[in-house]
């Protein structure tokens, strides 16, 4: 494979956590919820999948992923939603929990031992025809399995979003909860089953991370990917394919560093592994991203 | 009170009370909608109107008391039910979604009885039935108010509303726009539905409807045919009092000293039209602003230093005191004790520290003077009645003398007592020298306290006298050129 | 004896940096500023002040101190700053910014202890240990407790004056009460003061960090902070916002990390279990705000 090729198929690799984790947050802050504990639930889905893989099965493993981040999720939930607390400081403490929990809970019961935990690993699996394209045929379709039902649930989420009365609603209660529920739509809802989606697509991201990357666990794997996929959020216009798209930039971002070794350019390791907090500021600072947000993200009125 | 024929008994509500704290906001409040009838609810701001239509609509639950649709007890726990049930409603602060589109609006609502690409189909089909047409690919943040209110009509329509509930329906619209509304209505009953009608416009009522009810302080206090009534006997109701007791207290004897501010070839930012705008305030008078649906808004606001010009000279005094429309959420903090936010008047500019004893007595003696009603000069605003958190507010304006206060619908929501307060505090401040320039939806309000008014309208700004008629006739653009 | 006594100031000096970074954290949310960078800005005071010891000491002896600590509080302020500047100008979501900061803030050090400011032999990540006259003194013989401490209460003891007697501080507090009214009723320059606000945070979060090095570490290295600025989040929030609260939370977090780490070496308790404590606590302090009615920051909807 030439640099190009390996580059892309870096990119990708890359993205596939970032894709998921901001494919799910969409959908949470187009229903009006921004979660800060996007970051809570990558990191538990990566423990969880992780606790869960150790019975022998990849797909139990992102199954455990799942459930984990949808606790999370619903942990949130109750809090930002049942209770109207404060979401910026709702998230931010539940993501501190998560850290510290999957931290403690890993050392507890794997690190004392020192036994080297090893999981099973879901390795790449090419697609036939589609692996022979050149230049991305590798890159997009020599991926392991799971990068696959990314790319199945991104315009199945697109559709939902823009094709049902389901996703109208949702649209609609991120835009004016009031005028949503004076429509006879259920906010809240709405509103806690796009933030347990949100969730669960956190927890497969986490659980990417270790069952389809890393091959194990580490405190604070999750690496502040859950702010970089808000940021992404943004970038993306809180449209399905926008955010595809920007998280496929922040992969390649960080992939570049496989760029400029092969040219045998000599830039600090750590300048590409700043590289996507750097590019996070940038979009943030909202390249036209701002003015689109769903008018009621992050509010809720009194009377509601 | 009417008696309900079961046959044509649209929507009846009986005994129904409700309480918000301890705030009673419906008493024992019963109400008769017939089929093809328009009933109009009349009553002051506060009277409870809104509250009892919302309890229709299913988006509050009452206390006590029950409903029943068609002759049929229901419970309307969300607005979901009221609309299957047949019961739509126009609100009186939209409630569309200015980023989506007609369709999608009139999508919503319908519980996914269609999507936003079936209510084209939909739309098509009503506008062949009644002539109420919209494009339905427009959105929603490119219409005008008139446009906006037929697709809320529209919508309720579309999701087969037998009876229409109308919250405030004309505050925004110009006279041509109020015809053509009544008269989608009146086709709309004819054909079987039925319409309420909530205004606290009495002439509207008397034209239009067949029926009225007035609530008072959340209680029915009548309830009749519109051709059984009189203009008086429906005025008594709704104020519970002689039409004519403000203008016993109207003082015309005062003192107008120069100019105070001024504005010179202004414009405005919320502007469409974008004219220029020349106006003079003097001091030691008190200039009333009638406007319609808020197009004074950033006139006053730019008077008070608080929103910028796109172009134009202003000249402002120093110490400016402002009372917006919004307590709740712009003149006061509802974490802050009460003095707390009277350290607030001049924050901006203070330096150094602060003597929190000056300030707590200060507070205590704007307490006393403007007769605020709270336990200590640590109460939180929340503890306050709206009437007492307005007499604060004015109180405290006016504590730093400035030579200009600029007031936003000063006694909207007050019970009268605490409105007389008001306007009595706005004359003796005039007669001390003050400029009292304040913004009214209420042509009564603007009569009774100007010295001078300022009518805006779509296409200038023009000066009146404090008349009724002129000031409505200015309004509608029918005021003869020389001002007669 | 020896042992308490041990564990008594060890707690004292790990609340120190978790005292000044509280402040850090009361001060910006107080003023409506959701200062999650802490963590970064302390990095970068402690960046600064290691430089500064460094390349100064020969030059300034005992003086060097005071002019690290500046520079400490400096640096934190313009780390702080291009966050504020973020959201002044692009209405940047701060929480986002300063946390991405954050990281760069970590990377950027691995660099500096790899490269640029690697102690001579070039074989640890690490700079050069400070030299003794660049070290904050140690308040009692024996013990790690050193000045900082001192600096931390004094620092809680002016904030708390500035939030009750000051009209400063008083248009900090409408400002991030409601920024509306604020602007409305206050006439108060509600944009000026939120910038203040998130420099002067930050310049109090690079204190923490250079006291650190002046006072702990004597040196700057990698995972120099075991998330200090993230502890500070939930001892400001247990504190109410209050600077007088935060001397006693930072304290209560400081027995309880100082006591986990001996927990994990005495019992095999994982340490992190501290962090979880803290998490649960503001959870808890979130909840009983949220049944109360009212929001812990007193924050309306930002415009």
């Amino acid at each position: 494979m030439s640099a190009f090729e390996t580059f892309l198929e870096g990119a990708v690799r890359t993205a596939t956590p970032l894709g998921f984790a901001a494919l799910g947050e969409t959908v949470a802050e187009r229903s009006g919820v921004i979660n800060i504990g996007l970051e809570g639930a990558i990191i538990a889905g990566a423990f969880g999948g992780f606790v869960a893989a150790g019975s022998g099965s990849v797909w139990l493993g992102f199954a455990g992923s799942m459930v984990a981040g949808i606790l999370v999720a619903a942990l949130f939930a109750i809090f930002a939603i049942r209770i109207r607390a404060d979401q910026i400081i709702t998230g931010t403490a539940i993501s501190l929990l998560c850290l510290g929990l999957t931290a403690t809970l890993y050392q507890q019961m794997y690190g004392a031992t020192g036994a080297a935990l090893s999981i099973p690993t879901m390795s790449a699996m090419e697609l036939p025809l589609l692996s022979s394209i050149p230049l991305f045929g590798r890159a997009l379709f020599a991926q392991p399995a799971i990068a696959y039902l990314l790319y199945i649930m991104i315009p199945l989420v697109w559709w939902w979003m823009y094709r049902t009365y389901e996703g109208l609603a949702l649209r609609a209660t991120g835009e004016d909860p009031r005028a949503a529920v004076a429509a006879g739509i259920p906010a809240r809802k709405f509103q806690t089953m796009s933030v347990l989606f949100g969730g669960a697509m956190g927890g497969i991201a986490g659980g990417v991370l270790v069952i389809a990357q890393a091959g194990s666990f580490a405190e604070g794997i999750s690496a502040g990917r859950g702010f970089i996929a808000i940021a992404i959020v943004v970038l993306g216009r809180w449209h399905p394919l926008g955010v595809a798209a920007a998280a496929l930039i922040f992969g390649a971002a960080s992939a570049l560093q496989y760029f400029f070794q092969a040219l045998g350019w000599p830039v600090p390791y750590q300048l590409f592994l700043a590289l996507p907090y750097v590019l996070t500021l940038f979009g943030l600072a909202g390249i036209a991203g701002r003015a689109v947000a769903p008018a009621g993200l992050g509010r809720w009125p009194d009377q509601v | 009170m009417t008696v309900s024929n079961a046959t044509d008994s649209a929507l009846e509500l009986r005994e129904i009370t409700k309480r918000f704290g301890s705030v009673i906001a419906l008493d024992d409040v019963s109400l008769a909608v017939r089929h093809g009838r328009i009933t109009a609810l009349l009553g002051e701001n506060g009277a409870g109107k809104t509250t009892l239509m919302r309890i229709a609509f299913g988006m509050i639950q009452p206390d006590a008391g029950w409903i029943s649709v068609n002759g049929v007890r229901k419970k309307l726990a969300s607005p979901s039910d009221a609309i299957a049930a047949g019961i739509g409603m126009v609100h009186q602060q939209f409630s569309l979604i200015p980023a989506m589109t007609v369709a999608e609006n009139v999508a919503l609502g319908g519980h996914g009885k269609y999507s936003a690409g079936q209510a084209v189909a939909t739309l098509s089909e009503i506008a062949e039935r009644t002539g109420l047409k919209l494009d339905p690919l427009a959105r929603v943040a490119d219409l005008g108010s008139a446009d906006r209110q037929k697709l809320e009509i529209l919508r309720t329509l579309a999701h087969d509303a037998k009876l229409i509930i109308l919250d405030e329906p004309t505050a925004a619209l110009t006279p041509k726009d109020v015809a053509e509304l009544f008269r989608q209505l009146k086709s709309f009953v004819s054909g079987g539905g039925a319409v309420v009608l909530i205004t606290h416009k009495l002439a509207d009522a008397q034209e239009h409807a067949d029926d009225v009810t007035v609530l008072r302080r959340g209680r029915v206090v009548l309830s009749a045919r519109m051709s059984e009534t009189t203009r008086d006997s429906l005025v008594e109701a709704m104020l519970g009092v002689s039409p004519d007791i403000e203008s016993a207290e109207s003082n015309r004897d005062f003192i107008s000293a120069g100019p105070v501010a001024s504005l010179e070839a202004v414009v405005l930012p919320d502007d469409p039209h974008r004219r220029p705008v020349d106006l003079q305030i003097n001091a030691g008078e008190i200039l009333g602003v009638a406007a319609l649906d808020g197009a004074a808004r950033s006139l006053l606001r730019a008077l008070a230093n608080r929103s910028p010009l796109l172009a134009g000279r202003i000249h402002l005094p120093s110490r400016i005191g402002f009372v917006p429309e919004n307590r709740k959420d712009e003149a006061l903090i509802a974490d802050f004790s009460l003095s707390e936010n009277l350290a607030l008047a001049n924050a901006g500019s203070l330096h150094g520290t602060i003597d929190w004893n000056a300030v707590r007595e200060d507070t205590r003696r704007i307490i006393s003077d403007f007769d605020v009603r709270t336990s200590s000069s640590e109460a939180l605003p929340a503890q306050l009645s709206g009437g007492n958190q307005q007499r604060f507010v004015l109180g405290r304006e006016l504590s730093g003398n400035p030579s200009m206060l600029v007031l936003e619908n000063p006694t909207q929501g007050l019970d009268v007592n605490a409105a007389i307060f008001v306007h009595e505090r706005l004359r003796q401040a005039r007669n001390e020298g003050t400029a009292v320039v304040f913004y009214s939806s209420d042509l009564e309000e603007l009569a009774d306290l100007s010295d001078r008014v300022a009518v805006v309208t779509r296409t200038a700004v023009t000066l009146v006298s404090p008349d009724r008629d002129k000031i409505g006739q200015a309004l509608l653009g029918t005021l003869e050129k020389d001002g007669s | 004896m020896g042992a308490e006594l041990a564990l008594l100031t060890d707690s004292l000096v790990r609340a120190t940096p978790l005292i000044i970074a509280g402040l850090a954290v009361a001060l910006a949310f107080r003023g409506g500023v959701f200062n999650i960078g802490a963590e970064g800005q302390l990095l970068a005071g402690a960046i600064a002040a290691t430089a500064v010891s460094l390349a100064g000491a020969p030059v300034f002896g005992r003086a060097v101190v005071l002019i690290a600590l500046i520079a400490a509080s400096l640096a934190g302020a313009l780390w702080a700053g291009i966050a504020a500047e973020l959201r002044r100008r692009f209405h940047v979501l701060e929480i986002i910014s300063t946390i991405m900061l954050n990281f760069i803030a970590i990377y950027f050090v691995s660099f500096l202890v790899r490269g640029p400011l690697q102690e001579p032999t070039h074989i640890y990540p690490q700079t050069e240990s400070l030299d003794t006259v660049a070290r904050l003194p140690v308040l009692l013989p024996e013990t790690r407790l050193h000045f900082g401490f001192v600096l931390a209460v004094g620092l809680a003891v002016f904030l708390s004056w500035i939030f009750r007697r000051t009209a400063m501080g008083f248009r900090i507090r409408a400002t991030g009460a409601s920024p509306l009214v604020a602007r409305m009723a206050g006439r108060i320059d509600v944009s000026r003061t939120s910038f203040l606000v998130f420099l002067f945070s930050g310049a109090l979060a690079g204190i923490a960090g250079g006291i650190e090095v002046t006072g702990v570490t004597f040196a700057l290295y990698e995972n120099l902070s075991p998330g200090y600025g993230y502890t500070a989040i939930a001892v400001a929030l247990i504190a109410g916002l209050n600077p007088l609260g935060v001397i006693a939370s930072g304290i209560f977090f400081g027995v309880l990390e100082t006591g986990a780490i001996a927990l994990q070496r005495e019992f095999g308790v994982p340490s992190s279990i501290a962090s979880v404590i803290e998490a649960v606590f503001i959870l808890a302090a979130l909840t009983l705000t949220a049944v109360r009615g009212r929001q812990l920051l007193g924050r309306a909807s930002a415009s």
